[in-house]
């Protein structure tokens, strides 16, 4: 049954971060809420699985030519440190505070979500009014 | 005269420039750092970033973030591999479901999905997100 479960919850979460909505942020609070994964473990998990995940769907983006490379360097060369960085601090920490942070960051994730796409309709709205 | 205006708009764009090459490099650490801190969710900021500041349309930010996440998700990964948080169960059947899942979203992307999806899956994460801190 877990076993099902777990293919299940990694081909929803398959399907949103295929569409660029973030599989993580569902993956890791699906394992840890339902299933009882420990939150570090499901932070790893999440990371390789997108790896591999991401693999696939950038050769499926870069041959519908989605994929821009111009200036994204100056994102990833900051970034690479930083993610080092965060990890090395995450494996260092409790799993019940990365639990708590966790929570924090999808509150407010998904308030922003809601925002942005609020205010995209509203300026349709404008738009079609014009 | 107008040489000399030319001279002072030509600096305002290299300084424009040089802004937005310093706000890419401090987005990639908050990106970077959440990403590897969380293991995850990096791409959900990286999107309106991309649309922002390099003016791409949503399907191409789309796309682009996880081409960003990728090179930040290897370190990060190995990182907590070393440290041991890795089972080969768990790894192996949902990373089965996440590629095919990922197969799927990826063709998907060609018909965004309706905003009522987005509203519904931001729900779905705030719930999740208050069970996860009481």
């Amino acid at each position: 049954m877990t076993i099902f479960l777990y293919i299940l919850f990694g081909l929803m979460a398959g399907v949103f971060g295929g569409l660029g909505m973030g599989g993580g942020t569902l993956l890791i609070p699906l394992l840890t809420i339902f299933l009882g994964v420990e939150q570090k473990l499901s932070q790893g998990i999440n990371l390789i699985s997108f790896l591999v995940m991401a693999l696939v769907s950038l050769i499926i983006h870069y041959k519908n030519g989605y994929i821009e490379t111009k200036n994204i360097w100056y994102i990833i060369i900051s970034g690479v440190f930083f993610s080092a960085g965060g990890a090395l601090l995450a494996s260092v920490l409790p799993s019940k505070i990365l639990r708590i942070g966790f929570g924090v960051f999808l509150c407010i994730l998904s308030i922003f979500e809601i925002y942005k796409v609020f205010k995209s309709t509203k300026n349709k709205n404008i738009e079609q009014k014009k | 005269m107008k040489r000399k205006q030319k001279d002072i708009l030509g600096k305002k764009k290299v300084n424009s420039v040089k802004k937005q090459k310093l706000f890419l490099m401090l987005s990639g650490a908050v990106i970077g750092f959440l990403n590897g801190f969380f293991g995850g969710g990096g791409g959900m900021i990286c999107v309106p970033i991309l649309e922002k500041v390099l003016k791409l349309d949503n399907k191409h930010a789309h796309a682009t973030a996880i081409a960003v996440i990728f090179p930040l998700s290897i370190i990060s990964a190995f990182i907590y591999v070393y440290k041991g948080y890795i089972e080969s169960l768990p790894l192996l059947t949902i990373g089965l479901g996440v590629v095919l899942g990922g197969i799927i979203g990826s063709y998907a992307l060609k018909f965004l999905p309706p905003k009522a999806v987005r509203v519904i899956f931001a729900i779905i994460m705030f719930v999740g997100g208050l069970k996860l801190i009481i």
